[in-house]
């Protein structure tokens, strides 16, 4: 994902359920569109809620990324 | 002598004040609450106001003089700033106090401005806009009822998906049921942020006949249409809106160097210290803690606080400390109460709609202004 740049981070590890996705819907909200994001999540359940939550708001999902301890989403705003 | 100072007279302030007064000697310790309105509100209340269920004024709010130990001084005034490096917070009609140990307790406050259009919408978490609320669910004979949430975090989490229950509850007793379509717009894929309890608010909606709406995040109203729009491209067409609306951290949190973003302050989710100061509490709503914004919290956080601090005053160790437990009751209607049960290591259980957990729930409300503030539960 070398060429991919990352606007912001949202760094929501150690968060529970909801709040990573609640911490993605905030920033994009307050993101310009084409702003690329990326948020940290350790909670198992970002792995469901978030993919569904980009694919229903009509946002690109570019990656999902594994890092020791957590999981890196990147999204970038569509719309 | 130390000068115990509690900012926000609450559920939280209020019990941290009687369980201080009692576990310490008034010749050694001087404790003082500071609340801007001198009026004790019992939150739960506000949704059965809305739905007629209680009205006497006296079952949601009373004055705080008659609810704090008569050793506690109170002040009725505004905390406008809170310095923990000088120890020090300072009073909106002028003056400041010095504290030895500081206790915050301030609340969260609710913002409905922030969702454009939002003056077409009610709710239910302030006594006058469920008043409100109660007078246009009276005067409804039929159409789109839609309940929906403008931000997270908001105060106890239940609250939506009971009202929606207990909405279609009301309608029934009415006879008019059958006229009244009630939605419910919900952030999350799922009724309700656990996944245990939201299969059970799923079963309980889908018996109820309210149409479920999954990520659905309020983002403007337009009150000329009746529509509300969601951030993702979603709209509904309402009669009657109800939104829980989004919330802050208090004023004097922004006004001093000790928030996160939105307000609420950070702390250790063990011993409820902010970072770097000892001597310097937040407990209830105004923390960025990741667990419910809930009375229960505020009440255990409370008596937490106030363990550690008497401990700290006799020259022993504190080691009174939060586990995160969670326990509320949550109304579905018909007399029934699911009851939720967590802390930080265990999730809760799936619950089962009962009548015991609805008898239990309405004790509380009774008990509340007595065993409840008091710390002997
Ligand atoms: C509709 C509804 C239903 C609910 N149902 C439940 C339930 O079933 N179970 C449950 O556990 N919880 C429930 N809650 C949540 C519960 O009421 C709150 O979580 C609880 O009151 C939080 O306590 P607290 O002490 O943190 O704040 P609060 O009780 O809100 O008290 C904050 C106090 O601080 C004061 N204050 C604020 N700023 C200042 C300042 N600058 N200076 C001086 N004073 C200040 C305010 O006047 C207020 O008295 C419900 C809430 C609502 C709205």
């Amino acid at each position: 994902m070398g060429e991919i740049k990352i606007d912001r981070v949202i760094d929501a590890r150690g968060s529970h359920c909801p709040g990573p996705l609640m911490e993605l819907i905030k920033a994009i909200k307050q993101a310009g569109v084409g702003e690329v994001i990326a948020v940290y999540s350790s909670d198992s359940g970002s792995k469901t809620d978030i993919p569904l939550w980009v694919k229903k708001a009509g946002h690109e999902l570019i990656g999902v990324y594994e890092r020791e301890g957590y999981t890196e989403f990147v999204v970038r705003k569509k719309r | 002598m130390k000068h115990v100072v509690i900012v926000g007279g609450g559920t939280g302030g209020t019990i941290a004040a009687n369980v201080l007064a009692r576990k310490t000697s008034k010749d050694k310790v001087k404790i003082t609450l500071i609340d801007k309105s001198g009026k004790h509100y019992y939150q739960p209340a506000f949704l059965y106001t809305a739905l007629g269920e209680i009205k006497s004024e006296s079952s949601v709010v009373r004055d705080e003089s008659q609810l704090i130990s008569k050793r506690v001084r109170l002040i009725i005034d505004e905390a406008v700033k809170i310095d923990p490096a000088d120890r020090r917070v300072d009073l909106a009609k002028g003056g400041s106090l010095n504290y030895d140990y500081l206790i915050i307790a301030t609340g969260a406050r609710i913002v409905p401005e922030e969702v454009p259009g939002y003056e077409a919408s009610y709710n239910f978490y302030d006594y006058q806009s469920a008043l409100k609320l109660r007078r246009a669910l009276e005067s409804f004979k039929g159409g789109v009822i839609a309940i929906g949430v403008g931000g997270i975090p908001y105060k106890c989490p239940p609250a939506p998906g009971e009202f929606s229950c207990l909405l279609d509850y009301y309608f029934n007793r009415r006879g008019i049921r059958d006229k009244v379509e009630i939605h419910f717009l919900y952030p999350l894929p799922r009724p309700f942020p656990e996944r245990s309890v939201a299969g059970v608010m799923m079963e309980l909606m889908e018996r109820k006949n309210i149409h479920f709406h999954p990520m659905f995040n309020i983002e403007y109203i337009d009150p000329k249409k009746k529509i509300v729009y969601s951030l993702e491209g979603e709209e509904l067409k309402f009669d009657l809106l109800v939104m829980v609306p989004p919330h802050k951290g208090a004023k004097v949190v922004e006004n001093s160097d000790i928030k996160a973003p939105g307000g609420w302050i950070t702390v250790d989710k063990y011993t409820l210290n902010l970072p770097d100061y000892d001597d310097a509490y937040a407990i209830g709503d105004a923390t960025d803690l990741p667990i419910s914004k809930a009375g229960v919290v505020a009440h255990y956080e409370g008596k937490v606080v106030a363990e550690r601090i008497a401990a700290e005053v006799a020259g022993k160790e504190p080691t009174s400390r939060y586990d995160g437990t969670v326990r509320c009751f949550c109304d579905a209607g018909y007399r029934k109460a699911i009851t939720i049960k967590f802390n930080y290591e265990t999730p809760p259980k799936k619950p089962k709609p009962s009548f015991i957990w609805y008898i239990m729930k309405m004790l509380v409300n009774k008990t509340y202004w007595s065993l409840v503030l008091k710390g002997w539960v």
